[in-house]
């Protein structure tokens, strides 16, 4: 049958079961647009190609299922950079479709060029430039495969004008939604590896598992759980990571790293077995490589070879899927006896618990504990970048993968409103709730008009501090307390501006409200905001400053660390 | 002078060959994790190969041996990559090429000739004031000649990069699998 290059690659697509799109129309991408219509593809029209590429980004992170964003050229195209890399960072799989000008006109110039190709290719997993209808077929195969097998990530496919439009003859598929063929270097499990770890869990006396993205992409959450739990041995999880252990759990030591617990940073250096399943030691995590861990053998099971020895030397390195390596690993494990070392991360966990101080004023991890009640660690918790990102990976306790949306690795301010959105049409059924900061918030807010337009009904929580806070913690502790342009005096009414979208907006400033204002919006039947002003000058603690090791994590304000 | 054995001679250079897809924004997508990464590219070659699918590129790079194992696993990543070799690895013959354009009036045109000769370079033109001479060798080759060849006033010099072959029977395997 002949079809026109647009209709080809929604064939493609929606034979991959790929059936949700966000974007933004402009000129280059309209012949695609009028295919996307007819075919009746779901679209959700976004304010911003940027907003765009979060929400399918959340919409990926919340049901592993991929999404396509679609933008017209140049301007469109750029303003998705920040999505794309955002999305590389933390190994999320998405499908970028950009216009671009027809294939005459590229490199003159033309009204709304970009090297879309040249732009984008340090921030995806892979991009192509199609120049020829006949092969859109075979490209869009291999980037839907790209996308979401091995390491997933955002792959991008440049769209000229012409070739939309060119026809050609097209076979579909066998079946649709047949299985797409296995990435080509897909690692063979390594035995060898995994009987060293064996050993090694055998032989070791303070073993500890820091769980990353891996557990959760690979679906390994139930292998993780039976595994720990068989040896006895406790469980870290990464930013990342969180959700692939179950919060509550009584091997549960949450968070390492800069802002972690004391107590996973204290196993950390004590452990003299470290096994990392599926978390890439990422430098917020290690703080100063050469105190990591210093006693510790290192096993680091990761599917990406580039990943194993990049940043810490590893004793036993296991390229795989961590799902499978768990299942065989929880095949052969017999329990292990480390009752002392228990005895040690237990006491550690009943003497530097997370805490806050009472003052009369809203603090902010008040507000997410009181999140975290009503929804009894059910709903899906999004994010901005900032304070108020550590403390609710701090104060949340998962009770399952897959319900926390938050950017890692480039640390995407802006990122949680339109990831918010994207997980609600993700998972419908889910209450998704987006912790955000006022200056996280404002980068992305117009998306409430997406909100609003398709009647999403996320709960926002601005934690409002009229501060860049984090900035202005770091300027508190290592610059002397000069804040440098870190301040909003001036923050709009976000209540108002809510308001102004169609959406529900509340103002919350005493604190003996928060309960009711919380309860008010998850009742509410539709996107809410309810803007928190916090108290202003409130702290992440622990901390570990940057550049320095675990060993120097400091667990609450010099001052009050003096009195005690 | 050991031609054909000073493979890595500096023990943080290293020859890598690289066999990708030949097709347009494939040298891109390398140079770019190269840059990406702060690494530096001293020479680089491209050129295709028997099979017209398939380019060899053979770049120069330095980096302590964690540096160099970063490099061979992002290229060995690149889906464009069919085969990643450190050529330092094995015993290989390496090669570049040089074109000197050299000041050669006619009293020192003798010694010049002589210097060539040594050194087995091609003439490849002529004019009144100037020689323009050919030499392929390793690079301690090319950087003696060029010494030899400095006092005569070197006018302009073009320079390939570094091409290399594994020796014996053994090839770099450019088939997808």
């Amino acid at each position: 049958m002949e079809l026109n290059g647009s209709q080809i690659m929604i064939e493609e697509l929606k034979a991959a079961g790929i059936e949700m799109a966000f974007g933004i129309p402009g000129g280059a991408i309209m012949p695609f647009y009028d295919e996307l219509l007819k075919a009746d593809f779901p679209h959700i029209l976004t304010r911003h190609e940027q907003g765009a590429a979060h929400m399918a980004d959340g919409y990926a992170r919340v049901s592993g299922k991929v999404a396509i964003v679609v933008t017209t050229s140049g301007p469109g195209a750029t303003n998705l950079i920040t999505g794309l890399a955002n999305a590389q960072m933390d190994s999320v799989p998405l499908i970028a479709v950009t216009g671009q000008v027809a294939t005459n006109m590229i490199g003159t110039d033309a009204f709304q060029e970009a090297d879309v190709y040249g732009c984008s290719i340090p921030v995806t997993k892979f991009n192509w430039l199609i120049k020829d209808v006949n092969e859109i077929q075979h490209v869009t195969r291999e980037a839907i495969r790209m996308a979401t097998t091995g390491r997933p990530g955002p792959v991008l496919l440049d769209f000229p004008k012409d070739i939309q439009i060119t026809k050609a003859e097209y076979t579909p598929r066998e079946s649709a939604g047949s299985p797409l063929p296995a990435p080509r270097q897909y690692p063979e499990l390594d035995m060898e590896g995994i009987d060293k770890l064996i050993e090694a869990i055998e032989r070791a006396e303070r073993p500890v598992i820091i769980g990353g993205a891996g557990i959760i992409k690979s679906g390994a959450s139930e292998e993780l759980a039976k595994f720990a739990k068989a040896a006895g041995i406790p469980v870290i999880n990464t930013l990342l990571g969180l959700g692939g252990f179950p919060g509550t759990d009584e091997l549960f030591l949450g968070m390492p790293g800069m802002h972690g617990t004391a107590y996973a940073n204290f196993a950390l250096c004590e452990c003299d077995l470290l096994i990392n399943l599926g978390a890439r030691f990422d430098d917020r995590v290690t703080g100063k490589v050469s105190s990591f861990c210093p006693n510790a053998t290192i096993a680091h099971v990761d599917i990406d070879d580039a990943e194993i020895d990049k940043r810490v030397h590893t004793h036993i390195p296991i390229l795989g899927n961590v799902r499978d390596v768990l299942i065989t690993l929880n095949e052969r494990l017999t329990p292990g006896d480390y009752d002392e070392w228990r005895q040690t991360w237990t006491d550690w966990k009943a003497n530097y618990p997370l805490q806050y101080d009472w003052d009369g004023s809203i603090k902010p991890q008040y507000v997410i504990d009181q999140i975290q009640e009503i929804t009894e660690g059910n709903g899906i918790y999004v994010t901005g970048v900032g304070q108020h990102q550590m403390w609710a990976a701090q104060f949340i306790r998962f009770n399952e993968p897959k319900t926390w949306v938050t950017s890692g690795g480039l640390g995407t301010m802006g990122f949680g409103l339109p990831a918010a959105i994207g997980a609600k049409f993700a998972r419908p059924e889910k209450d998704v709730w987006l912790i955000d900061g006022d200056g996280s918030f404002a980068m992305t807010l117009v998306e409430l008009a997406t909100a609003a337009t398709y009647n999403v009904p996320v709960k926002v929580a601005i934690l409002n501090n009229a501060y860049l806070g984090m900035v202005r913690q770091w300027q508190e502790l290592f610059f002397e307390k000069r804040y440098s342009h870190s301040h909003y005096p001036e923050n709009p009414d976000f209540g108002t501006i809510a308001e102004g979208y169609g959406v529900k907006g509340i103002n919350i400033t005493d604190v003996n409200e928060v309960r009711n204002s919380l309860e008010t919006a998850a009742e509410h039947d539709g996107p809410v905001v309810l803007n928190f002003l916090v108290n202003k000058e409130e702290n992440v603690w622990p901390m570990v400053p940057a550049g320095a090791g675990n060993d120097e994590m400091q667990l609450a304000p010099p001052s009050r660390e003096a009195k005690s | 002078m050991s031609r054909n054995s000073d493979n890595n001679t500096k023990d943080d250079t290293h020859t890598i060959a690289v066999l990708v897809e030949n097709k347009f924004g494939v040298l891109a997508k390398v140079a770019s994790l190269f840059s990406a990464r702060g690494y530096n590219i001293d020479s680089l070659c491209v050129g295709v190969t028997q099979d017209p699918s398939v380019s060899r590129i053979t770049l120069v790079t330095r980096g302590d041996a964690k540096v160099l194992e970063q490099i061979r696993k992002h290229l060995s990543k690149l889906i464009d990559t069919f085969k990643v070799m450190d050529m330092g690895e094995t015993d290989s013959v390496e090669r570049e090429m040089i074109l000197i354009k050299i000041s050669a009036p006619k009293a020192a045109r003798s010694e010049i000739f002589q210097i060539i000769d040594v050194f087995r370079g091609r003439v490849v033109d002529v004019s009144t004031d100037t020689i323009t001479v050919e030499v392929t060798g390793d690079e301690g080759k090319i950087h003696a000649i060029l010494n030899l060849l400095q006092p005569f006033g070197i006018k302009e010099i073009a320079r390939t990069g570094k091409v290399a072959l594994t020796r014996g029977a053994k090839t770099l395997k450019g088939s997808k699998n």
